[in-house]
């Protein structure tokens, strides 16, 4: 089966089994949640309404929600992706001016294909090509803030408004960020060695990924980033769900809720320590939200702790001196207080 | 044949170096098989993503975890 499955994907009508899937996947997404009540309700023969039943109810509804978006939106980005390189990008970029610079680098850096532990060898090809560095900063900040993964906890959990406001307010930081690293004139607070790098920057003739390919490429970002995270999020929902049936609604109200000016500080020290747990973050804080977090502390938390992570910084010291490391954390923390108290407190 | 992984000790370039060892050992050919975790040997192949793969001086691949398939039919070309 699989390799039938391979040799059609191997094929020049590569388009054909994503299309016969399509209806499928409709078919099974609209479906669950009578598949979520006929397991707890008919086979697990629950009370409708006790804790337990909910909790459970939410999970066998919630789990299987979010993986088939993630399939999808994942194999939809991993074509997409296909079309941009950090090689164009880097193109697109050079001695660009601020501000139209930082809009572009934060948009292209939904976009181009980005790994943090490439963070490095990208900040130095950048800075190298005469990319400016606020310009660069924009790029390094909404590349990992805004990814496909982000978007479909978004979508999944908290609906599309709150994904949209997501994603805006993550750009207008990233391009204010970098367009302020720019204005100040930090690049003498680059290690001094940056500059002495010199790369090899003699045109590789990139072969122009056929159509198959780039179907491929959807297949293997799903098969990769789902085969790595779909743990975090069975159990980030596990939790939740047990919150979900359990913890008291406006629990969470006192500490958390929008009455608390510190409350989204709070969220961001809470939030900076936490890594690469997006995945399994994002289903916990839609319950934590449903008891009584408000809006503008989730969205900091969260921001933190994709945006803003220690093991990250910690890589940008190879490059950085404790200054600009210092101006560049404050910039997006403050960045992030702000989006927060916003929606606390003027929507 | 001269094979280099460039990449800095992510998960994913110690993946890539042991898939490389894996390849040439299936295909049986002689290589020798260097880790580059220096940025500025790094740069000096104009990579900006790892885990990356240079063989005899050519970059073949940038950015992408292959698969010991993969490798091998790279190595072969």
């Amino acid at each position: 089966m699989k390799q039938k499955i391979l040799a059609i994907a191997n094929s020049n009508n590569a388009w054909i089994l994503p299309l016969l899937l399509l209806p499928v996947w409709f078919l099974v997404y609209y479906q669950l949640q009578s598949v979520a009540d006929f397991f707890t309700d008919a086979i697990f023969n629950m009370e409708t309404g006790s804790h337990l039943a909910e909790s459970i109810r939410f999970f066998i509804f919630e789990v299987p929600k979010v993986l088939l978006l993630l399939v999808l939106i994942i194999f939809v980005v991993g074509i997409i992706r296909t079309f941009f390189t950090v090689e164009k990008t880097r193109k697109a970029l050079e001695g660009k001016s601020l501000f139209a610079g930082n809009i572009l680098a934060s948009l292209l850096g939904i976009v181009t294909p980005f790994c943090s532990c490439s963070a490095i060898p990208l900040f130095l090809g950048f800075v190298e090509a005469g990319v400016p560095l606020g310009v660069t900063f924009s790029f390094l900040i909404a590349a990992p803030m805004i990814n496909e993964v982000a978007l479909v906890l978004l979508v999944g959990l908290f609906g599309w408004k709150v994904a949209i406001i997501y994603v805006a307010t993550g750009l207008v930081i990233a391009i204010l960020s970098g367009w302020l690293i720019g204005v100040f004139k930090l690049e003498k607070y680059v290690a001094d060695w940056v500059y002495q790098v010199k790369s090899n920057q003699s045109e590789t003739n990139e072969e122009k990924p056929s159509f198959s390919d780039r179907i491929n490429a959807g297949y293997k970002a799903v098969i990769e980033i789902v085969g790595k995270i779909w743990i975090y999020i069975v159990l980030g929902v596990a939790v939740g769900a047990g919150a979900h049936g359990y913890v008291p609604e406006d629990f969470m109200g006192s500490l958390l809720g929008d009455q608390n000016w510190y409350s989204v500080p709070l969220a961001i020290i809470i939030g900076v320590p936490m890594y690469s747990n997006a995945a399994g973050i994002i289903p916990i804080v839609s319950v934590l939200m449903e008891k009584g977090v408000s809006l503008g502390t989730a969205l900091a938390f969260m921001m933190s702790v994709i945006a803003l992570s220690l093991p990250e910084v910690i890589i940008l010291k190879k490059v950085l001196k404790w200054q600009l490391i210092t101006i560049f954390v404050s910039i997006v923390a403050i960045g992030i207080v702000i989006v927060g108290f916003i929606f606390n407190y003027v929507m | 044949m001269d094979i280099k992984v460039l990449g800095s000790g992510c998960a994913k370039c110690k993946t890539l170096e042991q898939a490389t060892k894996d390849a040439v050992a299936e295909l049986g050919i002689e290589a020798t098989i260097t880790k580059v975790e220096d940025f500025i040997k790094i740069m000096e192949f104009g990579v900006m993503t790892t885990p990356a793969l240079v063989v005899d001086g050519k970059v073949v691949s940038k950015g992408t975890l292959l698969k010991v398939e993969e490798i091998k039919e790279l190595l072969t070309k």
